[in-house]
């Protein structure tokens, strides 16, 4: 399969990833010959198995609907200083 | 003196707890300054639980050293998954397995060094400005990865220690063989994986690391259990533990011959019977099937790390998007960036079924093989890793390609969310060789039967 500059730099920008030249230089091939080693996996005759999303059973948890104690304030915003009046304060959005 | 003897010491206060901590930190930050297996020491909460302990001595763990694999949170310490981008985030709380450990009487001395988020085989991709583990055997060799750090301090550690580590597809089981100490990976879901900072969620799963098997069984029935707090965590009860018939794998024997050799005398040695299976569709699929996953899920759990909520902060000057990107871009590393890339790219429209779609298709194959042959033996043995640790000037020149082909062995029981284990079984030019026992959901028992063999 084909994996192109382009293709890399569209990947790369949906991961929020900026490359530089260098790095699409080293990238590129490393990737392309990763994706096509493991293209053979659309040679495996898989029709009928369905996808596993877990390697083991698991059933769904619920628990009651009470409020229980959950992290206060201060905890949650003790990582960062970029906060003001109980939010954190993140970057323009407009 | 091993973990098990020292904890009944400790309990019956034929131990100074606090005198005791305060040498193995001393003892660690001297391996530390060339060996690097600990990104953080964390002595004053060290000496802390050791005073608190000596007070009133008890517990499964009581007083006994424990090392925490860095992406597993410990209250107040810093904890990074050996990422830039995590630097200076100290969790507001622990991890569900470290809370039941300190529970048990355990003192966190620190933790220890990995592959950025876990994306590697053999601990040579840390993070921007992190160091590199070191093989215990030879200081010019990689320690395995993910959990090189845990692997690490278990061998040169002169004092009992068991550590806490992870593995996505065989973080466990390769440094424990590289550093020659025993490594357990339970079933997916034995242990809560609450305050874990996540690689790929359907794959990664807390163990334990130690000089012997039953240290490991001592750590693993302290973490184990249902977690109101992990929807994937599950109530087990313990399978049968008799080992009746083993296979050796056959695809897994197409390794260095002396290892292949190691293998077989060991069971030999030990009396153990085996016959042959062949697994082929794992030994031809389970690779590109574990990295077309890992790769996936990694590229959206790392979505969540954006610089300014926790870890590394970047000024507010640019819009939403440019910010992101300039943080992430800054702060991952190299091979964090391929596996995020390689990721999101299985994901985008147009190329999701032929490559996650499948790969997941292909995974419900691979766990049916393993079934299929856990319907007639109770244990599966094949080398742990193809060759021995190997140097770092030489892991240097490999392509990303050929340093994925290493996990060969490891993520075949990892993807299909199997219990396995690696023991050491002696040396090869002077360097360790692992044994892996793999055996069926939930038959942790085995294992540690077939080791203490």
């Amino acid at each position: 399969m084909m994996f192109t500059k382009e293709t890399l730099q569209r990947a790369a920008k949906n991961a929020r990833i900026s490359l530089t030249e260098k790095e699409i230089e080293e990238f590129l091939p490393q990737i392309s010959a990763v994706l096509n080693a493991f293209s053979e996996i659309s040679r495996a005759e898989a029709k009928d198995a369905e996808p596993s999303i877990q390697p083991v059973p698991v059933k769904n948890a619920m628990r009651d609907d009470k409020a229980v104690k959950s992290l206060s304030e201060e905890e949650i915003f003790s990582n960062t200083r970029l906060k003001k009046d109980g939010y954190f304060k993140g970057p323009k959005v407009l | 003196m091993n973990a098990i003897e020292f904890t009944e010491m400790a309990r019956k206060k034929e131990i100074d707890i606090v005198e005791h901590t305060c040498q193995v930190i001393e003892n660690i930050e001297k391996i530390n300054k060339n060996y690097h297996y600990f990104n953080t020491i964390s002595k004053e909460l060290a000496i802390e639980q050791a005073k608190k302990i000596a007070k009133s001595p008890k517990g499964t763990l009581c007083g006994l050293p424990v090392s925490v694999k860095d992406c597993i949170c410990v209250k107040g310490v810093e904890s990074t998954a050996g990422s830039k981008i995590l630097k200076g985030y100290r969790p507001v709380f622990n991890a569900t397995a470290v809370e039941n450990a300190i529970k048990e009487g355990a003192i966190i001395i620190g933790k220890t060094s990995q592959d950025e988020f876990g994306f590697g085989s053999f601990n040579v991709n840390v993070g921007v400005d992190f160091e590199m583990p070191r093989n215990p055997f030879d200081i010019e060799r990689c320690t395995g990865g993910s959990s090189g750090g845990s692997a690490g301090v278990t061998q040169m550690a002169n004092f009992p220690h068991i550590s806490i580590a992870e593995s996505t597809g065989g973080s466990i089981a390769c440094p424990a063989s590289f550093c020659g100490v025993a490594g357990i990976t339970p079933t997916y879901g034995l242990v809560s994986r609450y305050g874990l900072i996540d690689y790929a969620s359907s794959l990664d799963k807390i163990g334990a690391m130690a000089k012997t098997a039953s240290e490991c069984r001592l750590m693993l029935g302290v973490i184990k259990g249902k977690d109101p707090k992990d929807a994937t965590s599950i109530d087990a009860k313990e399978g049968d533990s008799a080992v009746k018939k083993v296979a050796v794998i056959k695809e897994a024997l197409e390794v260095d011959e002396k290892i292949k050799d190691m293998v077989l005398k060991a069971l030999d040695s030990k009396g153990i019977k085996y016959d042959i299976v062949s697994l082929p569709l794992t030994a031809k699929y389970a690779n590109s099937c574990y990295y077309i996953l890992a790769t996936s899920e990694a590229s959206t759990n790392l979505a969540k790390f954006c610089g300014f909520k926790y870890g590394a902060e970047f000024s507010l000057e640019d819009s939403y998007n440019a910010h992101f990107t300039k943080a992430r871009s800054a702060c991952f590393g190299k091979e964090a960036k391929r596996r995020i890339i390689l990721g999101t790219f299985a994901r985008m429209a147009g190329f999701r079924d032929a490559f996650y779609l499948k790969a997941a298709k292909v995974r419900t194959m691979i766990i049916n093989e393993y079934k299929q042959a856990f319907s007639q033996y109770d244990a599966l043995v094949s080398p742990t890793m193809p060759v021995l640790a190997p140097r770092l000037d030489e892991l240097s020149k490999l392509t990303p390609l050929q340093s994925y082909m290493m996990d060969v062995l490891t993520v075949g029981p990892n993807l299909a969310g199997l219990p396995h284990m690696s023991i050491n079984i002696g040396f090869s030019n002077r360097l360790p060789v692992g044994m892996m026992i793999t055996a069926d959901h939930f038959c942790e028992g085995k294992l540690f039967e077939m080791a203490g063999h």
